[in-house]
């Protein structure tokens, strides 16, 4: 049912880096539930710039779900109170009039903010530099159908591959465990057999960059699954971890791994 | 600047063989030297992250640039329905000619047949490249690879994943890129907006880009400079492209002296969710591959208020379907979209609106079960119901058509190469190889056959043929890019008018919307000009960017794109004016065929229009490339 709100937002405001963050408090009037939550704030956004202020900073790009780039804090919740959705997708319809919204940026020491609710993922990309591919130079690939990949492999890969690095399930660990994030692409590849060459190295080197850059152990609070807005599975989780002591037990040594 | 010369450099000869005789032909560099030329790379997109991969991979030295946090992120990761290959794998008759064929005539005559040709022959190795890549391409339960079929064609070609196929590219070519971070022969420079060109003795040498983090200008030198940045379609404002897209990096080597052809070819797609408010930010597409299982209708009565499952089929008008017997709901988008807005404007549309029409999965779900219909399109479906908060398993789909690709781009040669030397132009940035129309599924497959099997090969006759002297951020042309692109972000911070960005940015795409959308005509081209300069200079009076350009700025990046957009919109109109025909999406009201078809005028516009820019508010100059078609030859385009 369409319908309009008023609303007071608390927004984390921070200038820099450097600087002290604090929570600011704004009113925003007459919005439409058929809004989508970032449409919200370039509502607070024009307000702001039409007072002469500075508009509050966020990531956003596909506004459809896909890009990973935006991630707020939602009263709490990583991209907000819905399942499988990600903060551009959430509507405003899932709020009542009168309410109040808490929005901050992801939380994480691996993600420190660069301004208001923007923070820095580069960890991800470095971690992806360890392994998250599978080493083909272009030119010299087989015919497509000459691996025939059975179709259950396929649909585990694809589960796995639709992560879209947003860094919710980061956000949302009280350890800020990266694990879902890893697993995803380490299964990915497990479970293809493109992936298999390259199976011992490709998860002890992510596992050891996931390490250095400070993310956390994987407490099994599920967090992350719950938060996640592409689906991923615990699962993944669970086989990074078998992954890796598989890994530790071959090595990455020349010698082949004996049957798969 | 005037002695602007044309020829694409493609090679004569019979056309299967030409990009073999062209690769035999041209120079190469060899492994021990390429580490000595560094090619810059901007836009890291599906066209981007794979060349600077694969140059990476050869032994270049590659500095890559996007705007984005990661690379990851570009806007190629939006696309949803698939890619197309002449693979022949379902055995139903295709072939590298039919894809040629059905690309140029889909294209409604007006690309380069020999671009076309070498696409449809790479098709094939780019889906052997992404599978060894892990690429999670559908499967059938043999485990061999599954198709869909696409608009504007007859056989069953692409290649999918989900309804997340650009995310599973682009995410193969960005692990590719982030393998050659790995090796050291690739630097990665996110958060980066190039600014400018830096073109000196007349080459591409290199680039300034804005740190958009810290504020800081810097420049970056280069043997090379490759522009990825994408297409223009955000000039409307609304479109299906992400937020951050722009013509920017385009319109700076416009400025630059790279022509800039077929501008007014912008494609409309037929299948989005209509716009509902004024606040709204971006229009949502719903992949065309849709059109496999749904079917498109609007009630025979106009106005009719009834609720859609309460229609009965006799009164329902599956309108493609009767006006296209043969392709039905899979002709080409321009047809398929003209023919909503024309239902439409008669009065059959449906929604809040009127500005809408049904796509209807009922039959396909009775016919092969929810679960099916689940596994082929679930994750457009939930997006659909996010959006809209309905339900397109028990209601149908409203769908209208918007804005979503630009056939227009820099002017390249065969070896896309723009009209500056040094300066390649890739993906949806260049004028590209589908013509007056896109079909479905092949923007993909041109970024990537770019971007992986072109660039390669044809950025070495430049590296190897021309003198490249050393050149630093001291030389002069360097010295003088950075100053412009300093005062410039300079200028627009000291405004401090009434009118936000965005205020200007909705209102220049309503306009060009309006008369420069789905149907144009010559007085509404007119007016739209006129209008576009009047805005523009109230641009540069009463715009108001808050902030400082020493920091993370997102209003000021915004205001550099828009101003490059009011720009960039006077030529889209004023190409759209010269040509006087309808072709593909361009659609001149005036040149239409008695059922309302796109009325083409080979004769007299049987060629790529390339527009240079002549500085100031001078009237830009128009060069003609002219289409010569050997093998695929122009007839009246018929889907019926
Ligand atoms: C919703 C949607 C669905 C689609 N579905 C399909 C489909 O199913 N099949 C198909 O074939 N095509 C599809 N398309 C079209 C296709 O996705 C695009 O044409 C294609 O991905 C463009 O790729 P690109 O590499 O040329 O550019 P992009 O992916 O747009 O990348 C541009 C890059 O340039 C960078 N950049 C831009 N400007 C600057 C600047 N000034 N400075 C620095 N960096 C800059 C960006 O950061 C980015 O890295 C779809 C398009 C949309 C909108
Ligand atoms: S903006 Fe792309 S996922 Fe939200």
């Amino acid at each position: 049912m369409s319908g309009n709100l008023n609303l007071t937002l608390k927004v984390w405001r921070q200038k820099d880096a450097k600087s002290a963050g604090r929570f600011e408090t704004y009113k925003v009037a007459d919005i439409s539930t058929d809004m989508s939550f970032l449409e919200m704030l370039d509502v607070l956004n024009e307000q702001l710039q039409n007072e002469g202020k500075e508009p509050v900073a966020f990531d956003h790009d596909c506004r459809e779900g896909i890009c990973g780039s935006c991630g707020l804090m939602i009263n709490g919740h990583a991209h907000g109170p819905d399942r499988a959705t990600t903060t551009c997708q959430l509507h405003m319809r899932r709020f009542h009039d009168g309410e109040t919204i808490v929005i901050e940026p992801w939380r994480a020491k691996p993600f420190p903010v660069i301004r208001d609710l923007v923070v820095d993922r580069s960890a991800f990309d470095r971690i992806i530099q360890r392994g998250g591919y599978v080493s083909v130079n272009t030119g010299n690939a087989p015919e497509a159908n000459s691996t025939p990949v059975p179709q259950p492999n396929q649909m585990t890969a694809m589960d796995a591959a639709a992560c879209i690095g947003c860094g919710a399930c980061v956000a949302s660990c009280k350890n800020a465990s990266a694990m879902l994030f890893v697993g995803a692409k380490v299964s990915q590849y497990a479970v293809l057999p493109q992936g298999r060459p390259e199976r011992e190295r490709r998860v002890l080197r992510m596992v050891a960059q996931m390490d250095e850059e400070g993310f956390g152990a994987c407490t099994n609070t599920l967090e992350c699954e719950a938060a996640c807005p592409a689906g991923v599975k615990v699962s993944n989780i669970q086989r990074l971890n078998r992954e890796y002591l598989r890994a530790l037990f071959l090595g990455t040594g020349p010698e082949p791994s004996a049957e798969d | 600047m005037s002695d602007i010369n044309l020829t694409s450099k493609a090679p004569g000869g019979p056309m299967a063989l030409r990009w073999t005789t062209h690769k035999n032909a041209m120079k190469l560099v060899a492994p021990n030297n390429r580490r000595k030329f560094e090619i810059i790379v901007v836009g890291t997109g599906l066209a981007g992250a794979s060349a600077a991969a694969s140059l990476a991979e050869m032994g270049y030295q590659v500095k890559a640039f996007c705007f984005q946090d990661s690379p990851r992120r570009a806007h190629s990761i939006a696309a949803q329905g698939g890619i197309n290959a002449a693979k022949n794998y379902c055995n139903d008759g295709d072939s590298i000619d039919r894809l040629f064929v059905d690309t140029i005539k889909g294209g409604d005559y007006r690309a380069r047949e020999a671009n076309v040709y070498r696409l449809a022959e790479i098709s094939v190795k780019i889906i052997d490249h992404c599978v060894a890549q892990g690429v999670p391409f559908a499967r059938e339960y043999g485990g061999l690879l599954a198709n869909r079929s696409f608009g504007g064609a007859q056989v069953s070609r692409t290649f999918y994943a989900r309804g997340q196929t650009g995310q599973q590219l682009l995410l193969g070519a960005y692990g590719a890129l982030e393998r050659q971070v790995d090796s050291g022969r690739l630097r990665m420079f996110p958060r980066r907006e190039m600014l400018d060109l830096v073109v000196a003795d007349g080459v591409a040498r290199g680039i300034v880009t804005r740190n958009l983090i810290t504020g800081e200008f810097e420049v970056h030198t280069g043997h090379a400079v490759l522009l990825a940045t994408g297409g223009y379609g955000n000039v409307f404002f609304l479109s299906t492209n992400a937020k951050g897209c722009n013509v920017t990096a385009s319109w700076r080597a416009h400025r630059r002296g790279a022509l800039f052809a077929n501008p007014c070819f912008t494609q409309i797609h037929p299948t989005c969710v209509p716009v509902k408010g004024s606040y709204q930010s971006k229009l949502t597409l719903m992949s065309e591959s849709l059109r496999n299982d749904g079917r498109v209708w609007v009630p025979k009565n106009p106005g009719d208020k009834r609720r859609p499952e309460d229609i009965p089929e006799s009164d329902r008008d599956y309108y493609l379907e009767r006006r296209y017997p043969s392709y039905g709901n899979l002709v080409p988008r321009d047809v398929a979209s003209r023919a909503a807005k024309l239902m439409c404007d008669q009065g059959f549309g449906v929604g809040p609106s009127g500005l809408a029409v049904y796509l209807d999965f009922r039959d396909a779900i009775k016919r092969d079960g929810e679960s099916t219909i689940r596994a082929k399109y679930g994750n457009l479906f939930h997006m659909y119901r996010k959006i809209t908060d309905d339900d397109p398993y028990h209601v149908p789909m409203m769908i209208y058509p918007a804005v979503h690709y630009t056939m227009g781009g820099l002017w390249v040669d065969y070896n896309l190469e723009s009209t500056i030397p040094g300066l390649f132009v890739l993906g949806e940035a260049n004028f590209s190889d589908h013509g007056a129309n896109r079909l479905g599924a092949s923007a993909l497959m041109q970024g990537l056959a770019d971007g992986y099997f072109v660039i390669p090969y044809t950025v070495a006759p430049h590296l190897a043929g021309r003198k490249l002297p050393d050149i630093n951020a001291d030389h002069p042309a360097c010295r003088e890019a950075l100053e412009s692109a300093e005062a410039r972000v300079k200028k627009l911070l000291s405004i401090n008018g009434e009118r936000t960005v965005d205020s200007f940015h909705r209102e220049l795409g309503l306009l060009v919307w309006d008369k420069c959308g789905m149907a144009r005509n010559d007085a509404g081209l007119r007016q739209a000009r006129q209008r576009i300069q009047e805005l523009r200079e109230e641009f540069w009076s009463n715009v108001r960017v808050p902030g400082s350009g020493g920091s993370f700025n997102q209003s000021l990046e915004k205001a550099g794109r828009v101003a490059d957009f009011l720009e960039f919109a006077e030529l889209m109109v004023r190409d759209a004016l010269e040509r006087r025909e309808s072709c593909g999406g361009h659609f001149r009201e005036e040149f239409q065929t008695e059922d309302n078809e796109a009325k083409r005028d080979d004769d007299t516009y049987g060629y790529a229009a390339a527009w240079q820019f002549q500085g100031g508010n001078k009237d830009e100059i128009l060069h003609k490339e002219p289409l010569e078609f050997e093998v695929a030859k122009p007839t009246q385009r018929s889907y019926k």
